[in-house]
């Protein structure tokens, strides 16, 4: 901090940095403001979230109230159930597709990556209503399957792993056809382990994206059953259900939970993650 | 011996390739096509396709000013968020580039939205934005102002939905400004310290021009995304009041599943299907060529 100002040169030359940091500072507040407010109200009662008092006592009722109230349980686990499933999907068949792209001679190979590539665009929900229409041919309306099945052949998947895969050496692939393994076995043998950086990153991608995923799973659900924790969400919190205010916070912070804490204890993957599977 | 050697791996390869491709044409090409197909059509019996009648229902489509007005939102929403949400990412980026105190948590802080699914963000929104509790109304209170209708005055109503989204999204843009700038040779700082050049216009004559690639990328993202993010609309809007947050994709999910009109929403689909197409030429042509990543 300056004090004086005899030394007005060398005290522009700090107080500009100081000045940022004020700023910097102000901006994470804000930033993370809403997140924590959500907290706040969480564990206090109702009638203090209108009559805001930093030190309300504290309840853990909003918590047993929105648990009471909707079916989280079911929620949890539709939701684990969908993001394991799609996560799963998505490494057999990207890891097969990219395989073939990066490795085996195909007629018209790069006409057919191109359409492929055309997915990155045109995305599930925007053709929701034909995948509505093709979701219930197939039988897949309410089901887990039905939410996760048009993600599982992923254009992004398939992009990074072929990156992946056509940056390790053919030597190694000789080395192991020596040793007498087929084409399968040097894909799980030489490929894949060399490629787990890859599918880190787009593992933790993809289960953020499905985990908070929205428009898709609430067409394609239309019970319980099948719900995962978004759909829940937002039908539990609709403005006309008439539940308050903390109850509702409570709510979204069960939803958010996992991943939040997930996030939290491995950040530098998250944000890693992001990175690689953005960069495309 | 080679050459069926070479028909072997052609048929592996197509074999690998497979799965994916069924998948592909199940959820995405086939899709595609019958969308398009059925904006050509009239509706029949249960959304079947009818009868052909060419661009008709595009016209129906365009002679329709609630559709002008969703696009014209949809539009609003892009110039309102874009720019807005890229602006503070860059400067995020730059602020946790530095040395900070506290770097960790003001990333973090930054970061964190990124990571909530859309609805539960809009959850805590909807909080803020209510009309006789929302905490805005209660700051405006305090000024001695009277409070406003945040989501239900159709003149504010869009405003706030972007406000929600440029939080939502500008943590997400600062990593790829992150990197860019982390991968910057140090080299260009040491020489312009030497020479005295002043922060202001080492900024703008070496960092934001090293930075364009980022910005193109992030701004395809970030075009994307504007047809594409519809979750908030249905906790904080539906679209209301009077079409005043309507979108894009969230006037397809109307049309389709509230109107039950599969024809004028395969049109609207089609048009946003027109959009990404040429973001997607954008990407292909300008950003790969101009562009080095790595």
């Amino acid at each position: 901090m300056n004090t004086t100002t005899s030394y007005a040169p060398r005290s522009r030359f700090f107080s500009i940095p100081a000045l940022e940091t004020v700023a910097a500072w102000l901006l994470a507040i804000i930033w993370i403001f809403p997140l924590l407010y959500a907290f706040w109200a969480a564990f206090h009662p109702s009638e203090f979230m209108v009559n805001f008092a930093l030190f309300a006592p504290l309840t853990l009722e909003n918590f047993t109230n929105a648990w009471s109230q909707a079916p989280f349980t079911r929620y949890y686990l539709n939701t684990f159930a969908l993001v394991t499933g799609v996560v799963i999907g998505q490494f057999v068949i990207c890891t097969l597709a990219a395989f073939a792209f990066a490795r085996f001679p195909i007629p018209g190979k790069n006409v057919l990556f191109m359409l492929v590539l055309i997915q990155l665009f045109v995305f599930p929900e925007v053709l929701i209503v034909e995948n509505y229409r093709i979701a219930s041919e197939l039988g897949l309306i309410n089901t887990i399957t039905g939410i996760g099945l048009p993600y599982v052949a992923s254009a992004l998947g398939i992009f990074l792993l072929r990156q992946t895969f056509k940056t390790i050496p053919r030597e190694l692939e000789d080395a192991a056809r020596i040793e007498g393994c087929n084409w399968l076995e040097i894909l799980w043998k030489v490929y894949v382990p060399l490629a787990k950086p890859t599918y880190l990153a787009y593992g933790l991608a993809s289960i953020s994206h499905h985990w908070n995923n929205f428009i898709w799973p609430l067409v394609v659900t239309n019970s319980v059953e099948s719900r995962p924790l978004t759909v829940g969400l937002g039908v539990f919190s609709a403005p006309e259900t008439g539940v308050n205010w903390a109850t509702v916070s409570a709510a979204t912070l069960l939803s958010i939970a996992p991943l939040l804490i997930a996030f939290l204890l491995f950040q530098r993957q998250f944000v890693q993650s992001f990175l690689r599977a953005g960069i495309r | 011996m080679s050459f069926t050697n070479h028909r072997k791996m052609q048929l592996y390869g197509a074999l690998l390739l497979l799965p994916a491709a069924v998948l592909l044409t199940t959820f995405a090409y086939l899709p595609t096509v019958t969308t398009v197909i059925n904006s050509l059509f009239l509706p029949g019996f249960r959304g079947a396709p009818t009868e052909f009648v060419g661009l008709e229902n595009y016209q129906v489509l365009f002679d329709d000013p609630t559709f002008w007005k969703v696009a014209r939102n949809n539009l609003i929403y892009a110039v309102g968020t874009i720019p807005t949400s890229i602006a503070l990412a860059l400067g995020m980026a730059l602020f946790v580039n530095g040395k900070l105190r506290g770097r960790g948590f003001v990333r973090m802080a930054y970061f964190t939205p990124t990571i909530l699914p859309m609805i539960a963000a809009a959850n805590i929104w909807m909080f803020f934005y209510a009309p006789q509790i929302g905490l805005f109304n209660k700051l405006l209170g305090m000024l001695g102002f009277s409070g406003v209708n945040w989501l239900g005055d159709p003149n504010l109503a869009l405003s706030s939905v972007i406000v929600m989204s440029v939080w939502k999204e500008a943590g997400f843009f600062m990593i790829f400004y992150l990197a860019a700038l982390q991968s910057m040779p140090p080299e260009l700082k040491e020489a312009a310290d030497l020479e005295g050049t002043s922060r202001w216009s080492f900024f703008w004559r070496v960092t934001f021009p090293l930075l364009m690639p980022t910005t193109l990328f992030v701004l395809i993202n970030a075009l994307i995304n504007s047809v594409r993010v519809v979750d908030h609309l249905f906790i904080l809007t539906k679209g209301g009041p009077n079409n005043a947050t309507n979108l894009l994709l969230y006037y397809v999910y109307e049309n389709a599943f509230s109107f039950f009109d599969r024809t004028t929403a395969a049109t609207i689909t089609v048009v946003i299907l027109l959009v990404l197409a040429v973001v997607a030429t954008l990407k292909f042509t300008i950003l790969d060529r101009r562009t080095h990543y790595q």
